[in-house]
């Protein structure tokens, strides 16, 4: 995949991949050599038939190939950018063993973006309407996928989203580098163009709640609010002027364009010495964001190796690229800020790695008198994502686990008769991909439960 | 990119087509306009959704344009019968720069609420409310509710000058005792809130609770005058928001020794918890940004 130089696409937000021409499509769709029995297919989320999309592109068929994967995936032009191929479908493809995968994920982009510039969507084929009605409250990438295969099924959709645009994460987490938000508003108006009424700006948790959603008459309800709960260290000095959460720092930057500030009304500070604690993609993401608004450094500060990481290789890789510095094997211990409540560094402690923890990775463990001071004028916490009380606060009888992730069983039925859920809420801040296989399965469970003749209680 | 929309979905927000069927069925449009003070505007607005389920103490976040920051403005007033609510905004940077550029007929892009959790209105006996500035406009659906509720209201408004205060008539008439003090003495009393608040508290009997919204500096004074007595008193907080709903932590404040988040734990809390000099800060996080931008391309 063709990528924009480092040097020159650090200083921008212009997309990092350029994206297949059609003859390096041609070629790489060749390579495919269309198995009986595809080993990429079971290792897709989202159970695209990947042979068949890649042979409508090398037919010269982006239509057909845009067919096939929205049987299966209603945001492909999102996926072919954000999905973790290389751990996925690329990863057990056949030809992987003896040379490079077929690129599945840069044919999918190809094949969507292709059909995404000539704008007029194709007329999608939509049962009969069953005279059902479901409420999918967040339109992030598990709610839109929920939403579009319900309504292609011929029930009656209402989306709410709480923010004034749809996407979720892919609106305000993941920058407009990796994903251009025009390609996610593209999306967006194909799930809207399927009859699914979008009502924005519409938080459910509120006024909205979601017993009312089912008393107002609702056949049921999906659950997708994803991780929009801001994780901190608890360290002293947190509140300091200068300390983002990444879930502020990427919404201002990325839903609210302030790297366009002050074309854009919402500022965002720009660090000449910007640090970023953590090491998953939205570290990564916040570290990469960072570097293209400040004038100065931006270093990464992780408690465990790179090996331990858990973003995408991909992602380490493009930030490394872009001049990000990484301090593996160092954890913060207290933000520092000068007389007028800025801060100004954040003294860190030296780790080695010892006994495997829960996750099953070597535990860190401080190294006593390591003390140090990396110096800071801007801070972005990005240690993870929690689930957001807002919904399940006054609705005791939706079982939530001890972190607040709503409890399912293996069809994602939740604990109230009607309710389902899935994406982040279910499984903690994951990927987008597993959001919308959620969403897949979800909408199967729904539509069986539905066509069953099951009713909420009263 | 033309989008085929089927007609039940008059409530699709999506792309031009949807801005035209909004427009018309009147959402989130701008009733009627006026200037309260130099810098103070009142928006009716019709959203009967918001104006049905809004309680006094909740809040608005509100998006003028495309291009326009977030920004929380206290329900003021609401008409549920009319479906409308009404917004006070101050005009003092972009964001309500932008908003101040709408007329009546006009529609704001986003309104979302209400959010935050609502006033504790009980039958507490004395309640004293205190509005400071634009605070006058938060503090005036608590009073009502409060006097609505039984209690004998005592309204304390100030401001810095004659023209600086509105609303007069609304604080009187949902008073039994009306207090009003300006800086420089041009109307009512000269002096601050906290001098009058100071000769309330004197006067038997002793209020039960303070009700006190403004700028910081005055919630402060405030929670000072009623520390040593004893009186719970409650303050309306307004950190920077941007999401409204707990998603960012933007918005979080420190109340005793723990971090809160002012639109989903607030915005009400104890005033004598309340680290005001870590509200004061953090409410200047972007002055030298926004300064350094007006300065580079002009006042907008």
């Amino acid at each position: 995949m063709p990528q924009r130089p480092a040097a020159v696409r650090a200083k921008d937000f212009t997309e990092v991949p350029t994206g297949y021409t059609r003859e390096m499509a041609q070629i790489e769709s060749s390579r495919c050599i269309q198995c009986k029995k595809p080993l990429c297919v079971p290792s897709c989320p989202a159970e695209i038939d990947i042979p068949g999309f890649i042979k409508a592109i090398k037919d010269g068929d982006t239509p057909g190939a845009v067919r096939v994967l929205k049987k299966s995936n209603s945001l492909p032009a999102v996926c072919g950018r954000v999905c973790p191929q290389e751990v996925q479908c690329e990863m057990t493809c056949v030809i992987g063993r003896k040379g490079k995968p077929v690129s599945i994920g840069a044919l999918e982009r190809y094949a969507a973006d292709t059909e995404l510039a000539k704008g007029a969507a194709e007329k999608i084929e939509k049962a009969l309407p069953t005279g059902k009605k479901v409420a999918v409250i967040g339109a992030g990438p598990a709610g839109l996928t929920v939403a579009a295969d319900l309504a292609r099924l011929g029930h009656a959709v209402t989306l709410f989203e709480a923010l004034h645009a749809p996407g979720g994460v892919l609106v305000y987490g993941i920058p407009e580098f990796r994903l251009p938000k025009a390609i996610v508003q593209q999306e967006c108006d194909y799930v809207a163009g399927l009859g699914v009424e979008v009502r924005l700006n519409t938080p459910v948790g509120q006024s909205v709640t979601g017993p009312g959603l089912l008393k107002a008459g609702y056949d049921a309800v999906f659950i997708g609010t994803g991780a929009g709960l801001p994780s901190f260290l608890g360290i002293p000095g947190e509140n300091l002027k200068g300390v983002y959460s990444s879930n502020e720092f990427l919404t201002r930057v990325n839903l609210m364009k302030a790297y366009r500030f002050p074309e854009y009304g919402t500022p965002v500070l720009r660090g000449r010495n910007a640090v970023v604690v953590g090491g998953g993609n939205v570290a990564m993401d916040s570290a990469r964001c960072a570097l293209r608004l400040g004038e100065g450094r931006v270093t990464l500060v992780y408690r465990r190796t790179r090996k331990e990481m858990p973003a995408r290789a991909e992602e380490i890789e493009h930030a490394i690229e872009e001049g990000v510095d990484v301090r593996e094997l160092t954890a913060p211990l207290k933000v520092l800020g000068d007389e007028n409540g800025w801060v100004k560094g954040m003294e860190c402690l030296k780790m080695e790695l010892g006994e495997p923890d829960a996750s099953g990775r070597r535990r860190p463990v401080p190294l006593k008198g390591s003390e140090h001071v990396i110096e800071a004028d801007q801070l972005v916490v990005a240690i993870g994502q929690g689930p957001n009380p807002l919904l399940t606060r006054n609705w005791p009888e939706l079982k939530r686990d001890k972190h607040g992730l709503i409890l399912v069983d293996e069809n994602l039925t939740a604990s109230v008769p009607g309710v389902f859920a899935g994406g982040d809420i279910v499984s903690g801040a994951a990927t987008v991909i597993l959001a919308i296989g959620n969403g897949k399965k979800a909408a199967r469970s729904i539509d069986a439960w539905l066509k069953a003749g099951n009713r909420p209680a009263d | 990119m033309s989008n085929d929309i089927t007609g039940h979905n008059e409530a699709v927000h999506l792309g031009a087509c949807a801005d035209a069927a909004d427009a018309r069925m009147g959402f989130n449009r701008i009733l009627e306009k006026r200037a309260l003070t130099p810098d103070t505007r009142e928006f009716q607005v019709l959203n009967a959704e918001i104006a049905s389920a809004c309680a006094p103490g909740q809040f608005v976040i509100v998006r003028s344009d495309e291009k326009a920051e977030r920004i929380p403005l206290t329900i003021a007033d609401f008409d549920r019968k009319e479906g409308s609510i009404t917004l006070v905004v101050q005009i003092v940077g972009d964001a309500t720069m932008r908003l101040d550029k709408l007329a009546a007929g006009d529609a704001i892009r986003d309104i979302v609420g209400p959010l935050g959790h609502s006033s504790e209105i009980g039958k507490f006996g004395t309640v004293v409310l205190v509005g400071g500035g634009l605070g006058i406009a938060p503090v005036y659906p608590i009073q009502r509710a409060m006097r609505e509720a039984g209690n004998r209201v005592v309204s304390i408004i100030g401001a810095r000058s004659r023209n600086l205060v509105f609303w007069e008539d609304r604080m009187r008439a949902t008073s039994d005792e009306f207090y009003l003090a300006t800086d420089d003495g041009t109307a009512g009393e000269k002096g601050f809130v906290t001098d009058i608040l100071r000769r309330v508290i004197g006067a038997a009997p002793k209020p039960d609770r303070v009700i006190a919204i403004g700028p910081p500096v005055m919630m402060k004074a405030v929670a000072e005058v009623t520390r040593a007595p004893g009186i719970k008193t409650i303050v309306s907080l307004n950190p920077i928001m941007v999401d409204g709903t707990g998603m960012c932590g933007g918005c979080r404040v420190q109340v005793g020794n723990q971090t809160k988040f002012a639109c989903v734990d607030g915005p009400e809390f104890d005033a004598h918890e309340v680290d005001f000099a870590l509200l004061t800060s953090r409410l200047a996080t972007y002055r030298e940004v926004e300064k350094r931008a007006r300065e580079q391309h002009g006042a907008a």
